[in-house]
């Protein structure tokens, strides 16, 4: 899952980063294919080069040699809202076909049953992102009809509204990475699963999925790590934060 | 006139009960110490505002000091949950939410400290936030006429900024991560600067440029080294990671955290206190290596 998302970052892509998988990516793209990608942290930190992984978005590791250390307000503002943010790459607890994503509350949002983090800066990166990365394991409680709240945009909201209805300027989730297979978004933003991993049938996807799981007239097998990448990723994750 | 007095003093005269104070930094010199005060003064009734309310809200909300939250972002970061929190919104229902998105929150302090009544911002659509958030309106842009969203000021009772060096009259000179200390400090009504070190006036006039807070809007100073402790201040100590994962354990059982509580706040009568706990040894393994920056030529 990470591999394949590493794989859709191009080498001088500016990346939105956020905590957990998506920083194991990033950083194994830099490591690889793609030197040149600009990482970006909502912490305010530009052209990170974190010498060690770091463990949460505000790591000191990401402030040393970077490109420019800014204030929160101008990283939202100059660097997002201005539209300067190629790839941004979310997850979240629950997900619907067209990639709404909730990160706030399980059950309602006054008695919750569960309450998660909420937003932070998920909700304007999937505003404003030209690319959006969804990435997330798969299951029937995550993998739902409807999000039990939508903290940040997908290709439409559940009154039907499309992105440019919203006035959503970000492009909107382009793939959703999983660990059973890959989905794209077709033109009218629903989910089209495109790619299965090794030794997983459509069968086992539709049994992790909410929803009727749409298929493309050709499936590809997802790419598999050789040892070369998984040395890499163990390198790149000594202590086995992500792995 | 100096205004440095201790964080007993400080937090004694200018945080009251049912004040909102908000205690910024982001991962990045967020000041314990001063939530640890809040703690032992027993302070009641706050309205707590911070991004990520991060584990010193934890401890407050788990030691009865909170009574509403401003927040956008409420987990231990790369670790968990924050369980004093959980409690006190999924079981006891004991906390009065406000919530943002980090962009939404961060627009109220850039209206706070811009003397404007609100901010606007291409944001929220087609997400759930407006609907539990009635703080989140929107206006026509009177040149486009595109919708854009707002949110209004906010400005604190009391603002909390820690920083690496400040003088006497509370000049203060961060870098690194700042987080939205600066714009917060200019949106409250009252500003302490902690400092990991005290300086004199000369050593801020050499480098204007890192000056994150001018003196004049500051109210007192306290020098507190190794405030921030378990968060970080770059170039002299590393955030404490292991405190961090270890507070997992301890948060979800409310009895143990009760206990951290008495040991490690009400237990120990200041920071000084708290870092003889923690031990030379830790704080020796945490301590920053040195990484200096060539400096500049302010010369005419």
């Amino acid at each position: 899952m990470v591999y394949r998302a590493a794989r859709e970052l191009r080498d001088g892509d500016v990346v939105f980063v956020g905590i957990g998988l998506p920083n194991l990516a990033c950083n194994l793209a830099r490591a690889t294919h793609a030197p040149s990608l600009c990482l970006i942290y909502e912490s305010g930190a530009v052209g990170a080069v974190p010498q060690r992984l770091p463990v949460s978005i505000g790591d000191p590791a990401l402030v040393t040699d970077s490109l420019a250390v800014v204030s929160q307000a101008d990283i939202f503002q100059c660097y997002l809202q201005r539209g300067l943010i190629g790839v941004g790459f979310l997850g979240g607890a629950q997900v619907d076909r067209f990639g709404n994503l909730n990160t706030t509350v399980v059950g309602d949002w006054a008695a919750p049953k569960i309450r998660l983090p909420g937003s932070g800066g998920a909700c304007e990166i999937a505003v404003h992102a030209q690319r959006l990365l969804l990435i997330m394991r798969m299951s029937k409680r995550a993998f739902v009809e409807t999000c039990d709240f939508v903290t940040s945009p997908g290709h439409r909201a559940a009154n039907g509204k499309t992105r440019r209805e919203l006035g959503l300027p970000g492009g909107g989730p382009t793939r959703l990475i999983t660990d059973l297979g890959v989905f794209d978004f077709d033109a009218t933003g629903e989910a089209v699963l495109t790619e299965l991993a090794q030794g997983v049938t459509v069968e086992q996807v539709q049994a992790a999925c909410g929803w009727t799981v749409r298929c493309a007239a050709q499936l590809e097998p997802m790419p598999t790590v050789d040892e070369a990448v998984a040395a890499r990723l163990r390198a790149l994750d000594p202590q086995r934060l992500y792995l | 006139m100096s205004k440095v007095v201790s964080m007993r003093e400080a937090i004694a005269e200018l945080v009251h009960d049912g004040d909102s104070v908000c205690l910024d930094g982001f991962t990045h010199l967020i000041c314990f110490a001063a939530g640890h005060e809040l703690i032992r003064q027993k302070k009641r009734r706050l309205t707590a505002i911070r991004l990520t309310p991060d584990l010193v809200f934890d401890q407050l909300i788990a030691a009865g000091c909170v009574e509403r939250l401003v927040f956008s972002w409420g987990g231990n970061p790369g670790v968990g949950s924050l369980h004093a929190f959980r409690r006190a919104v999924e079981r006891d229902r004991s906390l009065t939410l406000e919530e943002y998105s980090h962009f939404g929150l961060l627009a109220r302090f850039l209206a706070g400290s811009s003397g404007l009544p609100f901010w606007p911002l291409k944001n929220f659509g087609g997400t759930s936030l407006p609907e539990v958030n009635p703080a989140l309106r929107s206006v026509v842009c009177p040149y486009t006429g595109e919708a854009l969203a707002t949110v209004p000021a906010i400005n604190p009772d009391v603002a909390i900024v820690h920083c690496q060096r400040a003088d006497e009259e509370g000049n203060a000179q961060a870098w690194g991560l700042y987080g939205a200390q600066k714009e917060v400090a200019f949106a409250s009504k009252r500003v302490v600067v902690v400092t990991e070190e005290l300086v004199s006036t000369d050593v801020i006039r050499a480098d204007p440029n890192r000056t994150l807070v001018p003196g004049f809007i500051v109210s007192r100073v306290v020098h507190e080294p190794w405030g921030c402790h378990p968060s970080y201040v770059q170039g002299h100590y590393d955030r404490d990671n292991d405190f961090y994962v270890a507070w997992e354990d301890v948060s979800r059982d409310e009895a143990r955290l009760a206990r951290w509580l008495d040991e490690w706040v009400y237990g120990v009568p200041d920071r000084a206190g708290y870092l003889q706990k923690l031990g030379a040894a830790r704080q020796a393994q945490l301590t920053a290596k040195p990484r200096r920056s060539a400096g500049v030529d302010y010369g005419f």
